[in-house]
């Protein structure tokens, strides 16, 4: 179990990283997005594995439990990060339109060609 | 308990759906709900200083719970402190954005306004770290909003930046609370502070991972060498009043790193001691010298104030880097000034780029009330290059004072002098190419230029505000830093925070 949970963060996390340094702005938020599935993951396993064990401390004998507290951050924290990729997704999309063109850098804004297009 | 203390928070929640649900149709009435919700809010803040300022830490339990299983909010002078620069500075933008039409240029900017301040004054107050990302995420979410505000090509793009790397910024600061979590089994701040005290510095392995890892994401916030990049991107693209309230963001990632490594990886803490300082010190000298050739280099007035921003960042996280009651006096009193500093600059670039047409840094004739602005600009690059007679020079003088240890004095003192001769060069010389190479140059032709009236009182009074803060902060510097002692003293004072967030039985 610890090997495969590892594995998934490990694998999900390089897929995210190596994806957010792509220039174009799709890949970055699939990267995001994976980056974002990988906290999921390691926050949900930071309260230690207990297979099979309900979130609620038994009042009847010794029963071992799982910790309740990285599953409500976890849903904190998917809740989140789903509202954030709507949010980039829009924004992405914004630019996108606005500049016909989706990559992710700036170019050089501070020359003065470019200077008259500036925002006001 | 003092239900007062969750008033920044409530207030601003309830306001922000109700004028972007109600009012959205009418500016007009957006507009004074938003003006009266932001001066309850200054009143409130400054009711709440009040109360801190006897020195003892007031605490807020959400449903009555104890801590550590609830979510507390804490209220002491440094928090009482930083919710009252926000609403201050928030005033003084929102009168200025009113006052220049562009909070009517695009939506919602006011129901945005209003989620960035419930934002930022629960940051401040909260005292539990996990509550702390869900408020940075609840300011960024609105921050994403304001800095696309009014829209344009470069703006969406710049805007697209900010956003993913604040995402970034956030899935790390998950990774960060998961790996704490799972060293201590705890993520309220008073809490981790005993359990960390607890762990032998031989097992602080996980800890301390953790703690950098926080470190590297608050200092995203802070626009800390080398995640500093997005700085001069997002504020020089970002509407110049979106850019003026974003100099309190910046304070939001300083503050953070003085509360969690004071509190909780501080001084005295035989697992992580000193371990924060050792590299918030460089990076916070390469950041000056980044903002230093930042200002020196830039051929727009925006990325100048943008990057005289970065480094008076730099300035700040230097003294913040010592972690020690002087240099955390210095920096508070830096926190205070350079908010109100990089706010008056944005403000007065806004006046003089709306009438400039533009923001590069080109001689073109005389504007109205040329003077009037060139004084305005004057006062501002005075306030942020340190020089006196306003708060600037007293903030790096306090800066430079507190850093007398033979190791750090050379690094620092070289860093914070030359830095801000850089920055003086780079400011007198946008001076002179904006308002005094202007009134050598032939005059306009009236008729192409009617449509461009003088600036109303209304425009004004806001920067002008700006610049009397400075000011003031210079006049009162005495009282003000004696206040600032006492916050020092009660941040240092780690078994007073604990036993007033946990109750007497905080060794438990």
């Amino acid at each position: 179990m610890e090997l495969v949970v590892a594995s998934a963060v490990g694998v999900l996390t390089s897929g995210g990283v190596y994806l957010i340094l792509r220039l174009r702005s799709f890949p970055v938020i699939l990267g995001l997005a994976l980056l974002s599935y990988a906290v999921n993951v390691f926050l949900f396993s930071s309260g230690r594995f207990a297979i099979d064990q309900s979130p609620i401390l038994s009042p009847y004998g010794d029963a071992s439990y799982t910790d309740p507290l990285p599953q409500a951050l976890v849903l904190t924290a998917i809740v989140i990060s789903f509202g954030m990729t709507a949010v980039l997704v829009m924004v992405g999309l914004g630019a996108y339109l606005e500049s016909d063109d989706d990559r992710i850098d700036l170019g050089r804004p501070d020359t003065e060609a470019d200077a008259e297009d500036a925002p006001r | 308990m003092n239900h007062w203390i969750i008033a920044p928070v409530v207030l601003p929640a309830l306001l922000a759906p109700l004028i972007a649900f109600v009012m959205r149709h009418d500016i007009s009435v957006a507009r004074a709900a938003s003006v009266a919700g932001t001066l309850a809010l200054l009143a409130i803040s400054i009711g709440l200083t009040v109360l801190a300022a006897g020195g003892e830490t007031h605490l807020y339990r959400l449903g009555d719970w104890p801590a550590p299983f609830g979510i507390v909010l804490v209220l002491d002078r440094l928090s009482a402190l930083m919710v009252l620069l926000t609403s201050t500075l928030a005033t003084i933008v929102l009168i200025h954005a009113i006052a220049t039409g562009w909070d009517a240029r695009g939506r919602h900017f006011h129901a945005l306004f209003q989620f960035q301040l419930m934002g930022i004054c629960g940051a401040f107050l909260t005292g539990d770290i996990f509550n702390l990302f869900v408020f940075f995420e609840v300011l960024l979410i609105a921050s994403y909003g304001l800095m696309i505000h009014s829209g344009g090509r470069e703006r969406m793009r710049a805007g697209l930046q900010y956003v993913v790397m604040n995402l970034a910024g956030s899935t790390l600061f998950l990774f960060a609370l998961g790996t704490l979590y799972a060293s201590t089994g705890t993520l309220n701040i008073a809490d981790l502070a005993v359990r960390v005290a607890a762990i032998p510095a031989e097992e602080a392995a996980l800890v301390r991972v953790a703690a950098i890892l926080l470190m590297i994401v608050f200092a995203v916030k802070a626009a800390l060498f080398p995640v500093q990049f997005w700085l001069p991107a997002t504020y020089s693209n970002a509407p110049a009043p979106v850019a003026a309230l974003f100099a309190i963001m910046t304070k939001v990632g300083a503050y953070a790193i003085l509360r969690i490594n004071t509190i909780a990886f501080g001084p005295g803490i035989e697992g992580t001691e000193g371990l924060t300082g050792t590299w918030l010190f460089p990076a916070a000298i390469v950041t000056i010298a980044v903002g230093a050739f930042g200002v020196l280099g830039a051929r727009r007035l925006m990325p100048l104030i943008a990057f005289s921003a970065v480094g008076s960042m730099g300035t700040l996280l230097v003294a913040v880097a010592i972690f020690s009651p002087e240099a955390t006096t210095a920096a508070l009193y830096y926190i205070v000034h350079s908010t109100f500093a990089a706010a008056a600059l944005f403000l007065v670039a806004d006046l003089v780029m709306s009438r400039r047409g533009g923001d590069a840094l080109v001689a073109i004739p005389a504007t109205a009330q040329n003077g009037l602005f060139a004084a305005l600009f004057f006062a501002a690059a005075i306030g942020m290059a340190g020089m006196p007679p306003l708060s600037g020079f007293l903030g790096k003088l306090l800066v430079l004072d507190a850093l007398r240890d033979p190791g750090q004095m050379a690094w620092a003192w070289s860093a914070v002098l030359i830095g801000s001769l850089l920055t003086i060069v780079g400011f007198a010389r946008a001076g002179s190419t904006l308002f005094w190479k202007a009134t050598a140059m032939p005059a306009r032709d009236p008729a192409t230029y009617s449509d461009i009236a003088p600036a109303r009182p209304a425009e004004i009074v806001p920067a002008m505000a700006a610049v009397a803060a400075l000011a003031a902060l210079a006049v009162f510097a005495g009282p003000v830093s004696r206040y600032l002692e006492g916050t020092t003293a009660q941040l240092f004072d780690r078994t007073g925070y604990v036993t007033s967030v946990l109750g007497q039985d905080g060794e438990d």
